[in-house]
């Protein structure tokens, strides 16, 4: 009887596990003919999360529908930001991809590794800053939407308290957090932030935990630069006013969502893989924001807002469009009283790109 | 300080913490039978999917909590025929058990991420996680059924020789810990942040296993230790909004830290150790032994 069971069982966990790599491997296998370039993609997170990893995808079928049967895709999602990062970068450079786009910071010197093996394959990184011959970075200035977003909450507050939820201390949530306090604070000087760090991209426990701690806080408007709409959420709840994360999250929060900075990378992705294609791909450095439109404001929310603030929130997008408006115009002072960028001129992407400081008015300091 | 702000915090914790007792009693039962169930984790994600999943396409919560239920059921039921009757190693099993509880709710779960859905108030499972302590103390401690559990884990073959069917209590202490598991996940993805995305229970499964040992498998110390787990984490946050800088990473790793200490503790006095920890935990069982 006991043997019986045993076999049944042994016969069950077979089946179980020939399904789950039938079901895993399904994205990998895909028939091409010869001439069609394969494009891959490496995903930190699912598709599914409605944030960061989402607008990749949304970006890969863009890529899809553009360039047609010149191309064909293939992505592999939850790869950690460790050494399975290499196998499965790897895996997709030995099964012939032309061109590789590996979505997350962390995968930086990964990516670097396997490239160093395949000359011939190309690799696009995205946030970060190593390249090589067949390495290239590339980046958007979410930034320059903090400076829409702050605007507005800066004129959409009664308590004059903003919470904001961040990650991780690295340069692009500092500079969020910086773009967002100047233009909060230039439409009303009163305005104060109060930041929590939850030290995760992604807990919705912990995210909405930190949302109701700033609420009860007094924060009557909740930023977040974390990738779940958990805060959102929260701030539905509490019938309070929130911007969403990455993507249009109006759908889970529709009396609090104000709008939202948009990742939109589906024309970058179609015009580097048409470089491949022609065979004009080089190695460079990307940093887009609002006038190439790798960053889009979401609809703004005409029940929240009323019609001037959303013109004027316009005029702000257009502005940083043609120039005539910067994220960081000077003059700038740190937390210490040092002027860091002088009248009349802004902030250079050396700066931007390596800034740890808080600028002067925000209480607290930079976790080390 | 104003007592709105403090309600406010007050009302916060309860909230963050309910899912740890939840998940920490029903483990605490477990280990009590003398069974070590790792899979916590994986319990939690696929009761907080099918519940989620259940809500979505029939709308009933009744529905989803029974489903939620009954997934808890089956697997911690395959968890006990493994180590119960096939003799597995319960650490491997109960890895294996989280590993696949990942995999499975990532993969039920995909065709329903980000569909909102309207959350339920977490304050009837507020109050039930305080009875359920409370139940499971007087049970453990003043029941015949109660005492039998200890005994079964204190020492199996002695269990037996007074005639005690020792599989059959920890198929019992197995499935009422898988349940409360489910309920634990089933309450973060319905009523603590309303949504379904793959790995949300963000490591409190692992919290709970740690919360067993700080309690050294007391009830009442489970709940109070919870409420530190979970206190602290809120009055971190509040602390940082009120602009004091402290170092978070070391609050995320406080759970682990105080349940080091503790080990620590008890095992430096070999009779406290075995006043503590139930003496058959991770024995496996053979009848005729």
């Amino acid at each position: 009887m006991k043997k019986q069971s045993l076999v049944l069982v042994v016969i069950a966990a077979i089946v179980v596990i020939a399904g789950i790599f039938f079901i895993t491997n399904q994205n990998i296998q895909k028939d091409v003919s010869d001439d069609q370039k394969k494009i891959g993609f490496i995903y930190i997170g699912p598709p599914g999360d409605h944030g960061w990893t989402y607008m990749h995808d949304v970006g890969r079928q863009y890529l899809e529908k553009e360039l047609g049967d010149s191309v064909s895709t293939t992505y592999i999602e939850n790869v950690p930001e460790n050494a399975d990062a290499v196998r499965s970068i790897r895996k997709l450079a030995e099964s012939g991809h032309d061109l590789i786009f590996t979505t997350s910071f962390n995968y930086m010197d990964q990516t670097l590794e396997v490239a160093s093996e395949f000359p011939d394959v190309k690799f696009e990184h995205a946030t970060g800053f190593k390249r090589a011959d067949n390495v290239s970075t590339y980046s958007a200035r979410f930034y320059e939407g903090r400076t829409v977003i702050g605007h507005i909450a800066g004129k959409m507050t009664e308590t004059n308290t903003i919470g904001y939820i961040v990650s991780f201390p690295i340069p692009e949530v500092i500079r969020g957090i910086n773009a967002f306090y100047l233009a909060a604070s230039k439409v009303n000087p009163d305005v104060k932030i109060k930041i929590i760090w939850v030290y995760s991209w992604y807990d919705p426990g912990k995210e909405a935990d930190a949302a109701n701690t700033l609420i009860n806080q007094g924060a009557d408007i909740i930023v977040q630069h974390t990738d779940s709409y958990a805060p959102c959420q929260a701030a539905e709840k509490a019938g309070v006013l929130a911007f969403g994360q990455a993507s249009n999250q109006e759908a889970f929060c529709p009396n609090a969502h104000m709008t939202a900075i948009e990742d939109i990378w589906g024309p970058y992705y179609a015009a580097k893989a048409q470089a491949v294609v022609d065979g004009t791909w080089s190695s460079e450095d990307t940093w887009q924001g609002f006038k190439e439109g790798m960053v889009e404001m979401s609809p703004y929310n005409e029940k929240l807002l009323s019609s001037d603030l959303i013109a004027e929130a316009k005029a702000i997008e257009e502005g940083i469009e043609n120039g005539t408006i910067h994220s960081f115009e000077g003059p700038i002072y740190n937390q210490a009283g040092e002027l860091v960028v002088k009248e009349g001129e802004v902030a250079d992407d050396g700066m931007l790109a390596s800034m740890m400081f808080y600028v002067q008015g925000i209480d607290g300091e930079v976790p080390q | 300080m104003n007592i709105e702000l403090i309600i406010g915090i007050l009302n916060i914790v309860l909230i963050s913490t309910t899912p740890l007792v939840f998940a920490g009693i029903g483990e605490l039962v477990t280990e009590k039978s003398g069974v070590l169930n790792l899979g916590l984790e994986g319990l939690m994600l696929v009761g907080a999917v099918t519940g989620f999943i259940t809500l979505v396409l029939t709308g009933n919560y009744f529905y989803s909590l029974i489903l939620s239920i009954i997934s808890g059921v089956i697997l911690s039921g395959i968890f006990a025929f493994l180590v119960l009757n096939l003799m597995t190693n319960q650490i491997a099993t109960g890895l294996a058990l989280t590993i696949f509880g990942i995999g499975l709710s990532a993969m039920l779960g995909k065709k329903f991420s980000g569909t909102p859905i309207e959350g339920l108030s977490p304050y009837y499972f507020i109050v039930i996680s305080f009875l359920l302590v409370f139940s499971v103390g007087y049970f453990l401690s003043k029941t015949k059924s109660g005492l039998i559990v200890r005994a079964v884990g204190e020492n199996h073959n002695s269990a037996y020789a007074l005639g005690y069917n020792v599989i059959k209590t920890r198929y019992f202490t197995i499935i009422f810990g898988g349940v409360m598991s489910s309920l634990a996940g089933y309450y973060i993805s319905i009523c603590y942040a309303p949504m379904w995305q793959e790995g949300m229970t963000a490591g409190r499964g692992w919290i709970a296993l740690a919360l067993v040992v700080f309690a050294t498998w007391k009830p009442w110390r489970l709940l109070v230790g919870a409420y530190i787990f979970g206190g602290v984490a809120i009055m971190q946050m509040n602390l940082q909004a009120f602009g004091v800088e402290l170092p978070g990473q070391i609050f995320n790793m406080m759970p682990y830290i105080a349940t080091l200490i503790v080990l620590v503790f008890i095992s430096s006095n070999k009779v406290r150790l075995k006043l503590s920890a139930p003496s058959c935990l991770n024995i496996p069982y053979e009848k005729n032994s």
